[in-house]
This record gives C-alpha cells, structure tokens and sequence, in this order.
C-alpha cells in the first residue's frame, strides 16, 4: 500500500529523516530510550522525539566501554553514540529501566557525544500511592529540565496540545490493533512493523494524519480478504524492534496483537485532558501495562498476558526477548507456566543479534505454527 | 593420613587469622536459630544485602538473606548444578548466578546447608541492582509470603528531594508492613537503638578494613570476603559489634607483631566487584606466589560507605540517604571517584577487576573506570572475566597468564 511509503522511508534512514526533520523545522531532536520517555512533554517542547534503536553497525568501539554480556540494543546504542551517526541530536533521556539501561545512562554521559543528557529517575515501583506521587514529581521535574535545555517555555497550552495529539494517535492506533485482531490478513505485518516503529521517530502530527487515513481505509476491508492462519500473540522485549513479522507470516500464521513496549504497551492508556495535565501524563504512566524491569504486583504481567490472548482469541504465544535481557529472562518461566494452566501454548526465542537472520528463527516458527 | 601431613608449618600457622573459628560458631548458630524459628515463634524475613535490616532486628524478626546464602553456594562449588537446574526450569543462563542458585534451592531444599529456613516475609531493596526486584517477585509466587519493596532511586548525578520524599514515605510503609505481619507495634525508640549498634558495627567494620593501610598489610581483600558475612548479616546487633571489637584487635595485634596475610608483601593490589567465591584460595594463592596482596576492595567496603549519611541521633530518618546512596546506587563516574580514593588510602600498585557476568551495575562501566583509575593513579589494571557462582564462566589457565602478565607490568611500572 502506498499509504506505508513515508513509514519505510522512515526506518530505512531514520538518521537522514531527523536531520531533514531537524533543518526544515529548526526545532531539537531528541533521543529517547524506552517507552517510558514521557513522549506528550517532549512533543510540547515541540522536540521530536526519537526513539533510539541502535542501527546494527558492528560493535567496534562500543566494546571499550561495554562488556560482551549487555544486550545487542546496549551495545548497539553505543556504538552509533560513539561512531559519531547520532551527532544530530541536540539531547537524550533516559528513563530508568533496567540495570543495563541504567549503566548505559552513566556511559553515555561519560562519553557525550549527543547533546544535552536528562535522567528520568522514574519509581520501579508503580502501584502505591507514594509512588505514583513519585511519578508525577518526576514528569513535572522532567518538564522543567526539558523546558530549561531546549529553551522552550512549554505552556499550558502546548501540553494540552501535546496531550491532545497524543491521545489521537493512541485511539487510532487502538483502532488499527481492533481491525487485525477482528481481521488479521487486513493490513501486512511488515506494513504494521514499519508504521509503529516509523510512529516512535517521525514527525508526530504528520504521523496521525497517515494513520488516520490508514484506518478508514481499513476500516473498509470485508473479513473475506484474509486467508487462513494461526492467530499469534507477540510477547516479550523487542526494544530494537527487528522485523519478525515477515517471517512469521511467511511461516503460515499472523501477529494479531502484541505485548510489547514496541507496541500494544507503547499505544495504550488515554491521559485526561482536564485537572492537572502532567499529573494526568504521569497516571498514564504508572497505569499502563508495566515494562517487566518494572513492579505492579507479582502476577500482574501474567494476568495480562492472559487476557490480551484471550481477548484476541490467540492460538498461541511468542515470547521473543533479546539475550541478557534480564527482566524478560526472570518473567518467561512464570508467564509461560500461566499461559499453559490456560492452554494457551508458547515459545520461547531468544534473539542474540541485533538484527534477525532468518534461518533459526524461521524453522523455529514453523515447527511451532505446526504444532499448534 | 600419614603423621608427615599432620604436622603444622609454624609460619603458617602464625599467619592464620584466630578469629575465623570464633566467626563461623556465631554464622553456624546464627542459621540454626534461623532455622529453628518455628519453634521460638519467630518471624524470619528474607531481605537483600543492601537492604534496611534495622526495623527487622527492632521488630525481632530474623533476617536472612539468600546473597549470603548464593556465596555459600558458589564457595561450596555447589553453583553449576543449582544453576544448571534452573535453566532447566526456564530461567536463561545469563541472568545472576545468586538468583539462578537461590531461585533452584528454594524447590529442592538443596545447597550447602539444606535450603534457607523459609520465610514469612521478603523485603526487597533494589539499591543493589534490579536484579533483585525479579528475583524477589519470583519466590513470592513461590514460597507465597507478602512481598515489600523498597524502591530507592538511582543517584546518577544527584539524590533529589523528590527521591528523597519517596523513599521517606516508603520507610514508614516498611514500618507498617512490619506492624502487620509481626502483629504488633514498632517500638520506635529501640529502632533507635538498634540503628546505635548498626552503625558502632559499621564503624568497626570501617577500622577493621582500615587495618590493611599498614605495610605489610595484616589482612586481605579474601579474609575480609569471610569476615563480611557479620556485617551483613548480622548488622544491627551486639554479636556483630563484639566479633569485630575482637578482630580489630587481632589486626592490630598482629600489625605490632608484623604479621603480614602474605609473605613478604611486595606489590599491593585493590579488588572491584563481588570476589569468585568458587576460587577464592585460588587466586589467593596465584597473587601470594607473585608477593601480591589484595588489601582493599570495593565490595566489602560498601557495607559502611554511607555511614556519612547516618546520623544516630536520628537513625531513622537518615536511613532514607543511608540506604539510597550507597556505592552502587551512583552513576559510575561517582564509582570512579571512589575507585580513585581508594587507590590513595591503601597505596594500591594495581587495580584488578572482576568483570562479572552476574552483576551487570557493577560491571558495566568497569572499562571507564578503569580508564579514570589509569590516567589518575598511573598504576596498572587487570580485568578478570569470570562470574561469582557460576564457574562455567571461569577459564584458569587464561586468567593465569594474565595475572603473570600483569605482575610483570606491575614490577615494571615501580
């Protein structure tokens, strides 16, 4: 589809689009690392946000900083900090994460080469009063460095806008994951790959307007379009977002919703646009599915797991994580153990690489789909 | 056994440090008791090495901690097959050797001294590493008791007052937390107390450490790796505070004496990160046979480094910095200041690092520090890669080489 063009454009040179983006808007580009980037502060600061992948360069000069054992987004990251391909951004921020992620944080700054650095300290802890008071302290602190190192006064008015916008691609986002779980053959998962992944780095508004059109489009595809397949549920941590989609569909099956923070758990939650706006931005963020470097009850990513497989009315699970992850490595045996009490099957894959060759993967995802 | 091995090398007999019978009596009645709580009434709280143990002394609830429990482990040479067993319940081979250890003993009652005596609590702080917070979510579905968390936000350029508020509120919700499960009321004036005998104990872990600054150093990094398990442990009571009375004494008794822990100290070395539990004599041995002590480390030296921030006449509220601004819960740059300082105090000849698998906030950022260290101290570095348990990861005759090599850069560089 035509539509998908300016996605693929996107991510096939993401670097070249934010320097485009950069001089054409004359407005800061900034780094974010995880989907707990407060993604309605930065769009206020009138900043696009840019969510860093690592490019799949091989590791040189990261290794002097970055022992073998950190995962391929780590030391990937790294390495386009230090080869000079990130040199466009005016700063980065980093959530706190995992414990990767957090060294990563001190690394980085150590070796600046990416403008400004802010730290969201963010609470590991979501579901307690104090720490959600945590939370919106932190978005109103994070709100006044933004403000402070872009030079931007980020009024109320920009939030509201912000917040605005925000919720808009969220509800239609919402709406493309309701069409493919209803009629999963109705959009192509590379298609999908390259409009979410495209929606974490281009321009916010430009991005709305085509997934705007994307819906309605879709919306308008009968269900007898789609061939027969097994219905997959995509879990686990893709941070890097590598193209799975291609291969699981060509191994007879189709991705008809996810769990992951380059996903479903990027789209999900509306904030309220009255009251307290960056108390409203950091409910959402503390109400929203949690990242498992992240607590919210001991069984609470299970649970959940469990009911978007129901929900999508999944054949199976699978769980792909990038090696030394080690959040997603604690939480596979339990998630595992609650999707079969409901006979939901799973597979584990762990991706050692940044970027998926096919070969293992896909005879993996074959005798999988078969088995199902 | 002939009567030739039987005898005692007087020299070496000499170098043996008195108190580590006396150490492990208090450890071995220290797990019994924990082990025969059922029978006293008492609680038993699982909690993690960095965590705030004092309301559980005051609240006469006895901790344990599973760490301690995954060095017996790893020193035990029990680590493969606990690990091993792991993986075979899922869990990946590349996360802590600790939990994989830990988390596998829990469902065989295997390790060293038959499994931890269970607990009716776990308190969980993620001032260590994250690691713990996964590891800790996973017994509670286990072993099914109520889960605390402690969340203490990460210091990597500052401790803000809006962290500091947080963790505020969390010490009196860990203080609840306490109430409700132990039935009864904090005494809040004898947590006061209890805080008095955690830090008269930290400071003489601190004097105890201090010790190895004499030349010849009276001890080791590796005596202090066994003298810790009381600091950790038992931090916050009296056994403590007594043991460590008596070890500053043997120190100095055996620095008036010029009892030295390796023969003829020729070069003098700084340990980074947690020891390799499972080769300890080992690489004693391989550094003594080049003259080389380790007389300083910054793992065991992180159970009294926030004194600064304890005030003991207002233990409670100090904690909220005490607890939070420990030496891993700092950006890497504070760690190589750290490093730096360290380097000074002991007159360390060379930095050697143990880079390890397990411990990834200790580990990554190692190479900057190592960096810093070279250019501010001009004194030679050696990485180790290996893990604390997990001896799989350890390749002997590479590491020997290397430490030859680095002994040869070491010799050159005086």
């Amino acid at each position: 589809m035509d539509k998908f063009r300016e996605f693929y454009d996107v991510i096939s040179d993401p670097a070249g689009y934010a320097r485009e983006w950069r001089d054409k808007n004359g407005k800061p580009v900034i780094g974010t690392f995880c989907s707990y980037a407060p993604e309605e502060v930065i769009l206020a600061s009138g900043a696009l946000g840019y969510r860093l992948f690592g490019s799949g360069a091989d590791i040189a000069k990261a290794d002097a900083h970055i022992q073998s054992y950190a995962c391929s987004l780590v030391r990937g990251a790294m390495e386009d900090s230090l080869n000079g391909a990130l040199e466009f951004l005016d700063g980065t921020v980093f959530p706190h994460t995992c414990d990767s992620i957090q060294r990563l944080s001190d690394i980085w700054r150590m070796n600046n080469r990416t403008g400004f650095h802010l730290d969201l300290v963010m609470p590991v802890k979501l579901d307690t009063d104090s720490s959600r008071d945590y939370m919106a302290d932190i978005i109103r602190r994070f709100k006044v460095e933004l403000a402070e190192k872009t030079g931007a006064a980020i009024t109320e008015e920009d939030l509201r806008g912000a917040i605005d916008t925000c919720n808009q691609i969220r509800n239609t986002m919402q709406r493309l994951y309701s069409l493919r779980i209803e009629n999963p053959g109705v959009i192509k998962g590379e298609d999908m790959h390259s409009l979410v992944k495209a929606g974490m780095m281009m321009d916010r508004y430009r991005f709305l307007e085509l997934v705007k059109e994307i819906a309605d489009d879709l919306e308008k595809v009968t269900a007898a379009e789609t061939k027969p397949g097994k219905r997959i549920v995509l879990s686990g941590g893709l941070c890097n977002m590598p193209d799975v989609y291609g291969i699981i569909e060509k191994s007879g099956a189709y991705v008809v919703t996810d769990d992951l923070c380059t996903g479903s758990r990027f789209f999900e939650g509306n904030i309220a646009e009255d009251g307290d706006l960056l108390e409203a931005i950091a409910r959402r963020y503390s109400n929203r599915n949690v990242c498992p470097a992240k607590h919210s009850g001991i069984r609470t990513r299970g649970e959940n797991l469990v009911r978007i497989a129901r929900e999508s009315r999944a054949d199976g699970v699978l769980y792909i994580f990038l090696k030394f992850c080690d959040p997603h490595g604690f939480d596979y045996p339990y998630l595992k153990e609650m999707l079969e009490e409901n006979g939901i099957p799973c597979l584990l894959y762990e991706m050692e690489e940044q970027l998926l060759s096919g070969g293992q993967f896909e005879t993996r995802c074959q005798a999988f789909m078969e088995m199902l | 056994m002939s009567n030739n091995d039987k005898m005692t090398d007087p020299e070496k007999e000499r170098r043996k440090i008195k108190s580590v019978k006396k150490m492990k009596d208090i450890m071995t009645n220290y797990y019994i008791e924990a082990k025969t709580a059922d029978q006293t009434g008492k609680k038993v709280a699982w909690i993690t090495s960095g965590g705030p143990v004092e309301p559980l002394i005051a609240m006469d609830v006895i901790p344990v901690y599973p760490e301690n429990h995954g060095a017996m482990i790893g020193a035990s040479k029990m680590g493969v097959d606990l690990c091993e067993k792991a993986e075979e319940m899922g869990y990946p081979r590349d996360l802590c050797s600790y939990a994989r250890s830990d988390i596998s003993c829990v469902t065989v009652d295997g390790g060293p001294i038959g499994g931890l005596p269970k607990p009716d609590m776990l308190v969980c702080c993620n001032n260590i590493c994250g690691t713990v917070l996964k590891w800790y979510e996973v017994q509670a579905r286990y072993l099914d008791v109520p889960l605390f968390i402690l969340d203490t936000p990460v210091s990597h350029t500052d401790f803000t007052e809006e962290a500091h508020r947080y963790v505020k509120r969390q010490f009196e919700e860990y203080v609840a937390f306490l109430e409700e499960h132990c039935g009864k009321k904090m005494d809040m004036d004898h947590l006061e107390e209890v805080g008095k005998v955690s830090m008269e104990g930290q400071n003489l872990w601190q004097a105890v450490l201090d010790t190895t600054m004499n030349k010849p150093s009276p001890m080791s990094a590796f005596d202090a790796f066994f003298h810790l398990a009381l600091i950790v442990t038992l931090r916050g009571t009296t056994t403590a505070v007594e043991y460590y009375k008596e070890l500053l004494e043997e120190m100095k008794q055996r620095i008036a004496e010029g009892i030295s822990a390796v023969p003829d100290e020729k070069v003098r070395l700084l340990w980074d990160n947690l020891p390799v539990w499972y080769r300890t004599k080992w690489l004693s041995e391989t550094f003594a046979g080049h003259g080389a002590c380790l007389v300083a480390d910054t793992y065991t030296s992180a159970w009294c480094g926030s004194l600064k921030y304890l005030d003991p006449d207002n233990f409670f509220d100090s904690m909220v910095q005490g607890y939070s601004r420990i030496y891993l819960n700092i950006g890497v740059d504070a760690m190589a200041e750290e490093v730096v300082k360290m380097v000074d105090k002991y007159s360390a000849d060379g930095l050697v690092m143990h880079s390890n698998r397990s411990c990834k906030p200790y580990s990554l950022g190692q190479y900057d520090i190592l960096e810093i260290v070279k250019k501010r101290c001009d004194i030679p570095t050696l990485v180790i890669e290996a893990d604390m348990v997990d001896s799989r990861s350890f390749a002997e005759s590479q590491i020997e080489t290397r430490i030859g090599a680095f002994m040869e850069m070491i010799n050159a560089n005086r």
